[in-house]
């Protein structure tokens, strides 16, 4: 496909949405009023999201395969000359699948939203922020410029807040405010870093920052940007210690709230480390890499152990607050890919960041079911003492449960098994000169959180899935026709990951090759 | 001196200084139509009012090309009293719009106050205020800040009978008149150092040094800034802000927050930059502890209204603004540690011109909701938007902009501005205090922009209770907007969008020169 029209798609992508956003503030034009107001704004919900679904599709089918490392569909303009800022656009093989992940799962949520209108004020608010959030994620992952980055990167937090503090559950103001307090000192910290680096290296451009490799930035500049960036960044992936705004944010989010801010608000930090930090800064990168790995191992086990905790009887946990915690785990292992500096296990980082997008969007969508069901997510309220026995009440939703809980264990063959081994393979053989022996150590440990995954989701499946059979209340709706709709494009999409890795990693390794330069 | 002295043949350019005679002929001209008009007519003299600034700020237009200057010394051309440059157009379009938009916010709430005298003093002061940026010697300056403050306090205290207002009145007084003593005490000190009043000529005179003089030329100094630190409520200075806002009629809050805080900042500029340039080893780190204390000091004390408390909304906007403040001087402290100034007064100039648009246009919100009656309650604009969807929708586009985030869009460069001018000139640690209030500021911007969407309350709403017994305007709660508010905050609103759409066209001033 000519760049012209690549170009124009990738524009589309972050405009559409936005241009949807104040459009389902106005009232509809006739003819398309729908049956009330509220089914109307909701269907123009769903209409926008596919259409930007459709382009990221078409987007990803024109996409020149053969050149996964370079940027494409490119667009530069001159926006603020005052402060260097350009509008820059452009994909390659790191952004396109987060494109198509965030294209799909916004979909996916409307889609949700128009069969289950979200309990909250009204609907047309709830489409318009929707929008908005897809807007900035999609700006996010597009934009080469850092400025306009930082703008997108913040462009999605109002419309989070206002998700959860008006849509969701318990405590939600304050876990919405806690949650945008948290992010936002971490994206101001961020901002002086980009800031610094603009400064120093007299542009903004990410593709010429990362061309340059860093050899543009003095060392100590390197070190002091990468420390400010890092640390906004780990604020929004989330890492060890950083994290304790998720849980309660996931606790008191609405099933798509959940969703996006798992699905794809998560990896926004992550890809900033892979498109900012190690290109740009990889001096500072080198540095600060085994620290990041630590830490990354602590996110491991200690969301594990969370998990663990959470699950066992008696202590009232909350299965949503479980799968948060099981995020931290799982964006641990994100973490120590990226921090490894090769090609292995950065491409594991990637690859992992889209199973999570995907099996952790099913499984809060499922949990979002079972509390639609049940009325709650505790766990101890919802086994009773037995179990919940999903399986006898509800099969295909017990069934579609425990697939998403062996997907996010890792089992071979389903999307949550290879991001995780790559990017423990990457700890293997780290980057010249860091210390081989504390990725070792790393490794290990990683390898015992894998265990200790599988442990925690086995055992939500026992007290979920399985248990007796109660006579009263006997039959539970079953997965109805929207859910299945929503869901089977993640189950399909996992189990074709699983199955046939390749199929990202040809994409993302060109271009992690092309990021991580000659170090 | 002798040579102004000559006055009789020194030769006047009447267009450069155009923007403050207009303002101020049309002060004289509604304080003398106020005689003649009925009481019935009253609202026309508004009219004549906004016309008047209208006018003026047309009258800026020849002056683009920044080349004017008058009132010189004769025989030396670059000695002028009174310079037309680009910063001094860009401060007076700030001021007379401002100016414009107090207009329209208080054509529905003077209505208890006479007429004449509250139109006349506001346009005495904005006179003040476009003269202030184009005074190039002490004097001029002195006087055009007297002539900014002056009605001020009349304007606070102009509802009589109102206790807290003659308070206001009082606290606002004492202390500007502290802060003038002050000024003029150091003013007298310099000038007896430097033997000069022109500002370039004081700095060329410091930097060739004062000999025995130089303790009275730095104390002279250092007490004339103190002046304006006074004036400008930079902390600790900032007591009798709060009391003061509160205390006044709502619109002439917005005024002194805007219009009068950006003066006693052009004045801070070319006091600074370009009268006391070679001190700038002394007055730069002052400045850059004084911003971080200010914009803390604000911030923290913001965080505490409660929202149900009386007039809350208003000492919110008066902490917030002394906040904003510190924004404001970062870029002027900076400017002190970098050989070439221009870059961090344009951004100051930025800042302020973002900061005059969405604060204004927040208090428009605040006028509107309130009726500018006395209960300017937060707890007021809860479901805002239930009844007020496209206010409610501006406000929070205000709120949002003023705490610097999308889709605030031009608040959020702004602030990217600033902090770009705080890592270039080295000042790192104050950028991070920085960055730590923008946090804290969300808190509290957030909270009140959360109201507006926030469900009503249970309970039948309680429409504020307004003192001026404009019952019909305000009562119901979808009373259709008055014609001049809803222009005032259709206007800011506007402004702000399209400067988030295209933020060059206030950040470009941040690149160039304006002296």
């Amino acid at each position: 496909m000519n760049d012209t029209v690549l170009s124009l798609l990738v524009a589309a992508l972050v405009v559409l949405p936005l241009l949807g956003a104040l459009a389902a503030l106005l009232p509809a034009p006739p003819g398309l009023r729908g049956r009330n107001p509220d089914q109307a704004v909701l269907r123009h919900g769903v209409v926008v999201t596919g259409l930007v679904l459709v382009l990221a599709v078409v987007l990803a089918v024109g996409f020149d395969h053969g050149h996964a490392g370079r940027m494409q569909g490119t667009t530069d303009l001159d926006w603020i000359p005052a402060l260097r800022v350009h509008i820059h656009l452009g994909v390659d093989g790191v952004s396109l699948p987060l494109v198509v992940l965030t294209a799909l799962l916004t979909f996916l949520c409307a889609l949700h939203a128009y069969f289950k209108t979200p309990e909250g004020p009204t609907p047309k608010a709830f489409v318009a922020l929707v929008l908005l959030l897809e807007a900035g994620t999609m700006g996010t992952f597009v934009a080469l410029d850092l400025i306009l980055f930082f703008l997108a990167f913040e462009m999605v937090l109002i419309p989070m807040y206002f998700l959860i503090a008006r849509w969701g559950g318990e405590k939600r103001e304050r876990a919405a405010l806690r949650f945008i307090l948290y992010t936002l000192l971490g994206s101001v910290v961020m901002l002086l870093g980009l800031i610094l680096i603009g400064v120093r290296a007299g542009t903004f451009d990410m593709v010429s920052l990362a061309t340059d490799n860093g050899s543009g930035l003095s060392r100590g500049t390197q070190i002091v940007a990468a420390l400010a960036i890092m640390a906004g960044l780990a604020v929004k992936a989330p890492m060890w210690p950083l994290h304790s705004w998720l849980p309660d944010a996931h606790t008191a989010a609405p099933t798509t709230g959940s969703v996006l801010l798992a699905g794809v608000l998560l990896k926004m930090g992550t890809y900033g480390f892979v498109r900012i930090v190690l290109p740009i800064t990889p001096r500072g990168a080198h540095l600060f890499a085994p620290y990041l790995g630590a830490l990354a191992v602590i996110g491991i086990l200690y969301g594990s152990l969370a998990c663990l905790a959470l699950v066992r009887q008696g202590t009232g946990g909350d299965l949503k607050r479980l799968i948060a915690y099981s995020s931290v785990s799982h964006m641990g292992f994100v973490l120590l890919g990226i921090s490894t500096l090769t090609a292995t296990g950065v491409n594991g980082a990637l690859f992992a960041n889209v199973a999570h997008g995907l099996i952790t969007g099913l499984l809060f969508f499922l949990v979002g079911a079972v509390k639609e069901r049940y009325g709650t997510t505790d766990l101890d309220r919802l086994s009773g003492a037995t179990g919940a026995a999903l399986y006898g009440r509800a099969p295909r939703l017990g069934g579609l449960l425990a697939f998403g809980a062996v997907a996010s264990l890792g089992l071979p063959g389903l999307a949550g098994f290879w991001g995780e081994l790559l990017a423990m393979f990457g700890a293997f053989h780290p980057a010249a000169g860091l210390d081989r022996a504390a990725y070792l150590t790393f490794l290990a440990l990683a390898a015992f959180g894998t265990l200790l995954t599988a442990a925690y989701l086995l055992n939500v499946v026992r007290r979920v899935c399985m248990g007796d059979r109660r006579s009263e209340n006997v039959t539970l709706t079953d997965v109805r026709g929207f859910e299945l709709a929503a869901w089977t494009p993640l189950v399909a999409l996992t189990v074709l990951a699983g199955l046939w890795p390749a199929l990202l990693l040809g994409l993302t390794d060109p271009a992690v090759r092309t990021l991580l330069g000659g170090s | 001196m002798t040579a102004l002295a000559a006055g009789a043949v020194q030769s006047v350019d009447w267009i450069a200084i155009a923007p403050p005679v207009i303002v101020a002929v049309t002060g004289l001209a509604v304080l003398i139509a106020d005689l003649f008009v009925t009481p019935a007519r009253k609202p026309l003299l508004g009219v004549i009012s906004a016309a008047g600034l209208v006018l003026a700020g047309l009258a800026l237009l020849p002056l683009l090309r920044g080349d004017r200057a008058t009132f010189c010394v004769a025989g030396a051309p670059t000695q002028c009293s009174y310079v037309a440059d680009h910063f001094t157009v860009v401060v007076q379009l700030l001021v007379i719009g401002g100016a414009l938009l107090t207009v329209l916010l208080s054509m529905r709430d003077t209505r208890g106050l006479p007429a004449g005298e509250f139109w006349f003093l506001l346009l005495a002061s904005a006179s003040g205020a476009a003269l202030l940026p184009a005074s190039r010697d002490l004097a001029t300056l002195i006087v055009a800040l007297e002539v900014v403050s002056l009605p001020a306090f009349a304007l606070v205290g102009l509802r009589r009978g109102d206790r807290l207002a003659g308070e206001a009145a009082l606290k606002f007084f004492l202390s500007s008149v502290t802060a003038t003593a002050v000024s003029l005490l150091g003013v007298s000190f310099v000038y007896a150092a430097t033997g000069t009043l022109h500002l370039a000529a004081v700095a060329t005179a410091l930097a060739h040094g004062t000999g025995q003089l130089t303790v009275l030329a730095r104390t002279g100094a250092m007490l004339t800034l103190v002046g304006f630190a006074f004036k400008l409520a930079v902390a600790p200075f900032h007591f009798w802000v709060p009391d003061t806002y509160a205390g006044a009629p709502v619109p002439v809050a917005a005024y002194l927050s805007v219009v009068s805080k950006t003066a006693g900042f052009a004045g801070l500029i070319l006091l600074t930059v370009v009268a006391f340039r070679p001190y700038a080893h002394l007055w730069a780190p002052a400045l850059a502890v004084l911003a971080a204390l200010t914009m803390t000091t604000g911030n923290v004390a913001a965080l505490r209204q409660r929202p149900g408390h009386p007039r809350s909304a208003v000492r919110l906007l008066a902490w917030s603004s002394i906040a904003q403040a510190g924004y404001l001087l970062v870029p002027i402290a900076a400017a002190g540690y970098r050989a070439d100034p221009a870059r961090d007064v344009g951004t100051t100039l930025s800042y302020a011109l973002m900061y005059a648009v969405v604060n204004l246009g927040a208090f428009a919100v605040v006028v509107l909701v309130t009726g500018g009656g006395r209960s300017a309650r937060l707890a007021d604009h809860r479901a805002l938007f239930a009844t007020r969807p496209l206010a409610a929708l501006a406000l929070a586009f205000f709120l949002l902009c003023l705490a610097g985030l999308p889709p605030g869009i031009i608040g959020l460069f702004a602030k990217v501005a600033v902090f770009t001018s705080a890592v270039q000139a080295g000042l790192g640690w104050l950028a991070a205090v920085m960055a730590v209030n923008v946090v804290i500021a969300l808190y509290y911007y957030l909270r009140w922009t959360g109201l507006l969407f926030a469900r009503p309350e249970s309970a039948p709403m309680i429409t504020p209770t307004d003192d001026s017994g404009a019952g019909t305007l305000t009562a119901p709660s979808v009373a259709r907007i008055p014609f001049p508010l809803a222009t005032a905050i259709g206007l800011a609103a506007l402004t702000g969008v399209a400067l988030s759409g295209a933020p060059q066209l206030i950040l470009r001033f941040a690149t160039s020169t304006l002296f």
